[in-house]
Formats: C-alpha cells, sequence, structure tokens
C-alpha cells in the first residue's frame, strides 16, 4: 500500500536522512522515533509530496494520502462544525454524526474553535482525518496537548476504524500509543554531515 | 473550490476578518481630498477619477497579505496543497474572495464617492465599468504577490514593493477610461486594454500563484 524505497530527503538544502526503506500493507503502522531535530517532520513531508525527495522512490494510490501537521488547520473564527464540514467538502465527502462520538466533540460541535483549549483543538484535527477518508496517513506528534484519555480515544479510532479497516499510517510521536505497530529509529538513518546534493533552492 | 470560497467569504464577515477594512480605506481617503486640495470645483472635477483609481488601488493592496498568511499560520495551506483540489483551483478561489471582499463593494462604493469630488456626471457609468474590469486584476495580481511572500515575517512591505509596479498599467488605463469618458473622447480603448489586463492575469497567474506556493511550501 505504501511503498519506500533508499528514500533521501532535505530539509532547507541540507540533507538530514538517508536509506530509508520500508514497505506497508494494508492495517500496517510505522512508528518513527528518534531525538528532536533527527528529520521526523521532513520525512513525513516529503512522503505527503510537500516537497521533493533528493533520490528513491515512494510510492502509494494517486490521491490517497494525507498528512497532518503540529498545526490543525483549524480556523477560530469558525465553528467546530463548520470546520470539519469545510474539510470534508475539500474531500467530497460530508461528516459522519459518528465522527463528533469517536473524538468526544459532540457538545463541542457549535462553539467556535478559537474557544477550544490546545487539547479541544487538537480533537478536531484529528477528527479531520476521520472525515476525509484518506487511506495513507502521515501524522507528525498526533498526540501533542492531549490527555491521557483523549490519546487512548485516538489510539482506539487509530486501531479499530482506520487501520481496522485497511488504511495504514506513519506516525512521528514519543508517547506509546498502545498499537501494535513496528518502530523506525531514525538515528542511524541520519546522512553524512558532507553529503552533497541537497541543495532544493528553486531559484538556483 | 466553492466550499473553500464559501469559507474563505464567512471568515471575512466574521470577528476580525477584515471585510471592510478596505472599503473603510477607500471612503477616508477620498473624502479627505477635499480638504485638503479645497473645495474648488475647478480642481477636484479633472482629478476626480485619478484620485478615486489610486485609493481604490491602494485600498485593494491593504488586505493583500491576509490572503495567504493566515492560512500558513494555521497550517491550512499545506493541507490545502494535499487536497484534491488543484493548487491552481486555490489560487483562483483566494483571488476571486479577495475580489469580492474588496473589489466588488470598492466598484460599487466608488460613484458614491464620485459625488464628494464633484465628478463629471457623463463619468459615473465609465467609473463603474472600469473598475468593475480593473479590479479583477488587483486581486490576481496581488494574490500572486501574496504567495510569493507567504511564509515570510513581516512581508506586507516587501509584497507592496512587488505587487506596485504590475498595478500600474491597470492604474493607468483605469483612470484613462474615466477621464476620457468624463469628456467624451473614447473611453472604449483604455477600457478594453484594462480588460485584457485583467483577462491575461485570470488565464496566467493562477499557475503562476500555484508554482510560487509549492516551493514556499517546501
Amino acid at each position: 500500500m505504501l511503498q519506500v524505497t533508499d528514500l533521501r530527503c532535505a530539509r532547507g538544502g541540507v540533507p538530514v536522512l538517508e536509506r530509508i526503506s520500508f514497505t506497508l500493507q494494508p492495517g500496517d503502522a510505522l512508528i518513527l522515533r528518534g531525538p528532536n531535530g533527527v528529520g521526523k517532520t521532513t520525512l513525513l513531508r516529503t512522503l505527503a509530496g510537500l516537497q521533493p525527495a533528493l533520490s528513491g522512490t515512494y510510492d502509494y494510490a494517486e490521491g490517497a494520502g494525507a498528512y497532518a501537521s503540529h498545526a490543525d488547520g483549524i480556523k477560530l473564527a469558525l465553528t467546530v462544525r463548520e470546520n470539519l464540514t469545510f474539510w470534508a467538502q475539500v474531500h467530497g465527502r460530508s461528516v459522519p454524526d459518528s465522527a463528533y462520538d469517536t473524538f468526544d466533540l459532540g457538545d463541542l460541535r457549535d462553539r467556535m474553535a478559537g474557544t477550544l483549549s490546545a487539547g479541544q483543538k487538537r480533537r478536531v484535527g484529528l477528527a479531520r482525518l476521520a472525515v476525509i477518508g484518506r487511506r495513507v496517513l502521515f501524522l507528525d506528534e498526533p498526540t501533542v496537548s492531549l490527555d491521557g484519555f483523549s490519546v487512548r480515544m485516538f489510539a482506539d479510532w487509530m486501531r479499530d476504524h482506520h487501520l481496522g479497516q485497511g488504511g495504514c499510517a506513519v506516525i512521528a510521536t514519543h508517547i506509546d500509543l498502545g498499537l501494535d505497530a513496528p518502530t523506525l529509529d531514525l538515528t542511524p538513518h541520519i546522512a553524512a554531515a558532507d553529503a552533497d546534493g541537497g541543495s532544493d533552492e528553486a531559484f538556483l | 473550490m466553492i466550499a473553500l470560497l464559501l469559507r474563505d467569504l464567512r471568515l471575512s464577515i466574521r470577528a476580525g476578518g477584515g471585510f471592510g477594512l478596505g472599503l473603510a480605506f477607500f471612503l477616508i481617503v477620498v473624502v479627505l481630498v477635499p480638504f485638503g486640495v479645497g473645495p474648488d470645483r475647478a480642481v477636484l472635477t479633472p482629478i476626480a477619477p485619478g484620485i478615486l483609481w489610486v485609493a481604490a488601488l491602494l485600498a485593494a493592496l491593504l488586505s493583500l497579505d491576509r490572503i495567504f498568511a493566515l492560512d500558513f499560520e494555521d497550517g491550512s495551506l499545506p493541507l490545502l496543497a494535499t487536497a484534491p483540489i488543484p493548487l491552481e483551483g486555490v489560487a483562483l478561489v483566494k483571488a476571486v474572495s479577495h475580489w469580492i471582499t474588496t473589489g466588488l463593494p470598492l466598484t460599487f462604493a466608488a460613484p458614491l464617492l464620485g459625488f464628494f469630488l464633484n465628478m463629471a456626471p457623463e463619468a459615473y457609468l465609465w467609473l463603474l465599468a472600469s473598475l468593475a474590469l480593473g479590479t479583477p486584476a488587483l486581486s490576481m495580481i496581488g494574490t500572486f504577490g501574496a504567495a510569493l511572500t507567504v511564509g515570510l515575517r513581516r512581508g506586507g512591505l516587501l509584497l507592496s514593493l512587488l505587487v506596485l509596479p504590475l498595478y500600474i498599467p491597470t492604474l493607468i488605463f483605469g483612470a484613462e477610461a474615466v477621464r476620457r469618458g468624463a469628456d467624451a473622447t473614447g473611453a472604449i480603448a483604455p477600457l478594453m486594454l484594462s480588460g485584457a489586463i485583467t483577462l491575461g492575469c485570470l488565464a496566467l497567474l493562477p499557475f503562476a500563484t500555484a508554482a510560487t506556493l509549492r516551493i514556499n511550501l517546501r
């Protein structure tokens, strides 16, 4: 479903990771680990197609991937319902009521997103993943500012609804989500300091 | 794409959305001019088309930096870039929503404000037509400039410097159409040139804007 072969990626013109290879079948997840700055975000952005890889290939069905970063993409001047409906419509879908229940947003759906706490906003951001219906998810620290209960809620959704229904996910996280998933430690994959070919400047 | 347009319009009328900012600026400038140059009709009438066009142009410039900056800050932009709508479509929708929130109200407010400047009565229709044809180009060019400076801290000044030279042809032909309309010396030619600029921008700039966004999102 997702195949990555000998991928090298760079951030700001400096190669950060190399020799990344893995394969995910439907229902598989991969946990990325490594110290801050090792290149977890860079790898996820590269896989999501936001920046070009230096070399190597990655392959998944066209239009199947979705990316979620530290920022949630939630508009503070819109209600929770308007936010989720917007993202669903952009992907040509509608918002099922179960999406609110899964992420415990039922009582919040008509609140302005600007009045939510950081953890509640994060839950809206995660609920976005449930409404857009993408099969291959690239998640960057999805549990930041979530409490323990919400982390379990997210892990349950991931296990039962996403992976359980044939999706797959690459998740960068520092905490244990309780998923039955292999871990990829990125530390051995740090690119050599003098590696060349890193310049991705558009105007050179 | 319709969903994106509706969201942007809804955001612009919500708190802090900036709808009316350009319109208020336009109103203030045009109302202040007669105080500055004096109420002499012989002075005001000939400068009215130019003042109205310059004020409309600056008013359109005022809200440009918000076009992509807000979506960049809250992380919506990379999510839109990976969504199934093409980035060219996003660029076009952003320009259209900017035009609806600034260019369109300016077009309808301008004839009312022409009254303050004692504009020649024959010129009103031409003013309406030239703004309706010219302001879409301002929004398209401005969206391109906003895409170039997205992600820069305090990119507003750079944005103005980049965009203002590109606004000049539209300004020249727009104001010229109104001036010629006032003394009935053939306003059609400048009006058509202004429309040609708008159509050219509409055809080309969404692609340039999308390419710029892709580079800036890396």
